[in-house]
């Protein structure tokens, strides 16, 4: 009798832990799985199909799609992303100096940048900025108004993170340096940012996968044929066809690049993780 | 006798309100090696670095080789050219390997050519006995060959006085031996040296001088028979007796006289 009662004793208390764990994961399944059940259900497969699937006209799409859209959309997003890492870390540099007005310029600089959005910015750049300076051309045409508002934008949270980077420094190695008669600048630029730099490559790649989106707001520009990038030249596309098709196909080669990337952030903060033990 | 090599005047250094040195008036002959003792957050550390103006003094006037360090007019990389610093830290840069370490100051600070300062960190290399790690990273080294290659990096830009401080004091035991050969051995070479330390065998045995400080103030100064064999005052044979059988300490109440007990040192 005394083996029962052992038996009959969690029963008192309710569920076992293992019980509990059973539930927990039943109930999640059953959850899931109703939910791909009512997707299947309520969405029309024919329109669906028709829509997003046109094998004939995603063809169509191509080489274009890669040769002239997504070209165009790289070329904004590294054009952007090296005028932003200029201008970000010049205003880092600024944020950390010890003349007043500079860390207040770099601050309010900061704030202001990162509290507006990316696509206010682009109207600015393709409206205002022409307006105000007349007769003034910003140079490389399209190119150069996105790398313009790419990179302001961009350079706000740069700078953010190359001054943590600059303070993860050890204070330690400037006084080494400074102790074998290095200048401020020159300890600066050969011994403490190049390894800030090491500290903020993880989250720099992070922006370029942000930025990389953000310059589909090119199309608020007003751009050329030749210079469409992905969104734009999907949503041209669409538009001629009355068929989202030419969408799911940008959208595809978004993520051509936008996974790996994000694949090369996660191996950077293991392998900085790793530096750091 | 010539003018000393290194030498202090009045020299005052506080922390916000905390007044870690309190009038240091100090010489340092050529080829002369001075060891500074004293209890943490008696200031010798500050005064250390006071001494390549790692700190700015509040007060009082530093030399190095007749160059008055705290002028405002002075070219103060020049001056830390001829003055070579070991930290307690090491701070050897994590990014460049050994050999860069000791050929990317001598290229950039000194102007020296590729070859040329490859040649003096391979000699250097070899008197700290570390040759064989002259492509390895820091990382991968000991604390006492990090430290060698520090001293190592120093002595790469040539300098007429080194600084020490607290050399072996982030070192495991058995890894402190290693460096105080390499200091003995700059010693015997005739370096001046002033060495900031706890090791009291090396100060008593290599030193030509010790210096007791206590307070913010230099309490003592003599030879080593004098301030660690026979010391004068109280506050030095307290120290001492604390320092060399630790186990033997009774309890004591905190007195209000101790000043910056982290040493005002900002980086610690």
């Amino acid at each position: 009798m005394t083996s029962t009662d052992i038996h009959v004793q969690p029963k008192k208390k309710g569920l076992t832990r293992r019980q509990k764990r059973r539930l927990s994961r039943g109930v999640q399944y059953v959850v899931f799985v109703a939910a791909v059940i009512a997707f299947a259900a309520t969405a029309d497969w024919g329109t669906l199909h028709n829509q997003f699937a046109q094998v004939d006209l995603a063809k169509q799409m191509f080489p274009d799609v890669i040769t002239l859209a997504l070209k165009n959309t790289v070329l904004y997003t590294v054009s952007g992303f090296a005028f932003g890492l200029v201008l970000g870390m010049v205003i880092a540099l600024m944020r950390l100096s010890p003349v007043g007005p500079y860390r207040w310029l770099a601050g309010i600089y900061i704030e202001i940048f990162r509290g507006l959005p990316a696509l206010l910015i682009f109207v600015f750049v393709g409206v205002a900025v022409p307006l105000a300076f007349p007769g003034t051309e910003i140079p490389g045409g399209t190119y150069g108004k996105v790398a313009l508002a790419l990179g302001l934008v961009s350079a706000a949270y740069m700078a953010e993170t190359i001054r943590a980077g600059i303070q993860a420094v050890p204070k330690g190695q400037m006084e080494a340096a400074r102790s074998l008669g290095f200048s401020h600048a020159r300890a600066m630029v050969s011994i403490v940012i190049p390894q800030a730099f090491r500290i903020v490559i993880p989250p720099l790649t992070n922006e370029l996968v942000l930025l990389f989106k953000d310059s589909s707001l090119v199309l608020f520009l007003g751009v050329t044929l030749e210079e469409r990038e992905l969104t734009k030249f999907g949503r041209d596309l669409a538009s001629t066809t009355a068929n989202s098709t030419p969408i799911l196909v940008a959208g595809l080669c978004y993520l051509l690049v936008t996974v790996p990337l994000g694949f090369v952030v996660r191996r950077l903060e293991a392998k900085a993780q790793e530096a750091v033990k | 006798m010539s003018r000393p090599e290194i030498e202090v005047r009045d020299l005052h250094k506080s922390f916000g309100d905390n007044e870690v040195l309190r009038g240091i008036d100090l010489e340092v002959g050529t080829g002369e090696v001075v060891c500074v003792i004293g209890p943490s957050g008696s200031g010798k550390s500050t005064l250390l670095r006071c001494v390549n103006l790692l700190e700015e003094p509040t007060k009082g006037q530093v030399f190095v080789g007749g160059t008055e360090l705290t002028d405002p007019d002075v070219d103060i990389d020049a001056v830390r050219r001829r003055i070579g610093m070991v930290f307690q830290q090491f701070n050897l840069f994590p990014h460049l390997t050994v050999t860069e370490n000791l050929t990317l100051p001598q290229r950039r600070v000194l102007r020296r050519d590729k070859a040329e300062a490859a040649k003096v960190a391979a000699q250097n290399l070899e008197r700290v006995g570390l040759s064989e790690k002259a492509d390895a990273y820091p990382a991968s080294l000991s604390g006492g060959q990090q430290q060698r290659v520090a001293i190592a990096r120093s002595l790469s830009m040539g300098p007429e006085v080194m600084l020490f401080d607290e050399p072996t004091s982030a070192l495991d035991p058995e890894l402190v031996g290693d460096v105080l050969a390499v200091m003995r051995m700059l010693a015997n070479e005739g370096m001046t040296m002033m060495v900031v330390t706890h090791e009291m065998t090396f100060a008593r045995e290599v030193a030509d001088r010790v210096v007791f400080m206590d307070g913010g103030v230099i309490v003592e100064d003599g030879t080593p028979e004098q301030v660690i064999g026979n010391p004068a005052h109280e506050r030095t044979r307290h120290f001492l007796s604390r320092l060399l059988d630790p186990a033997m300490a009774d309890v004591e109440e905190e007195t209000s006289d101790q000043v910056g007990k982290d040493e005002g040192n900002p980086a610690h």
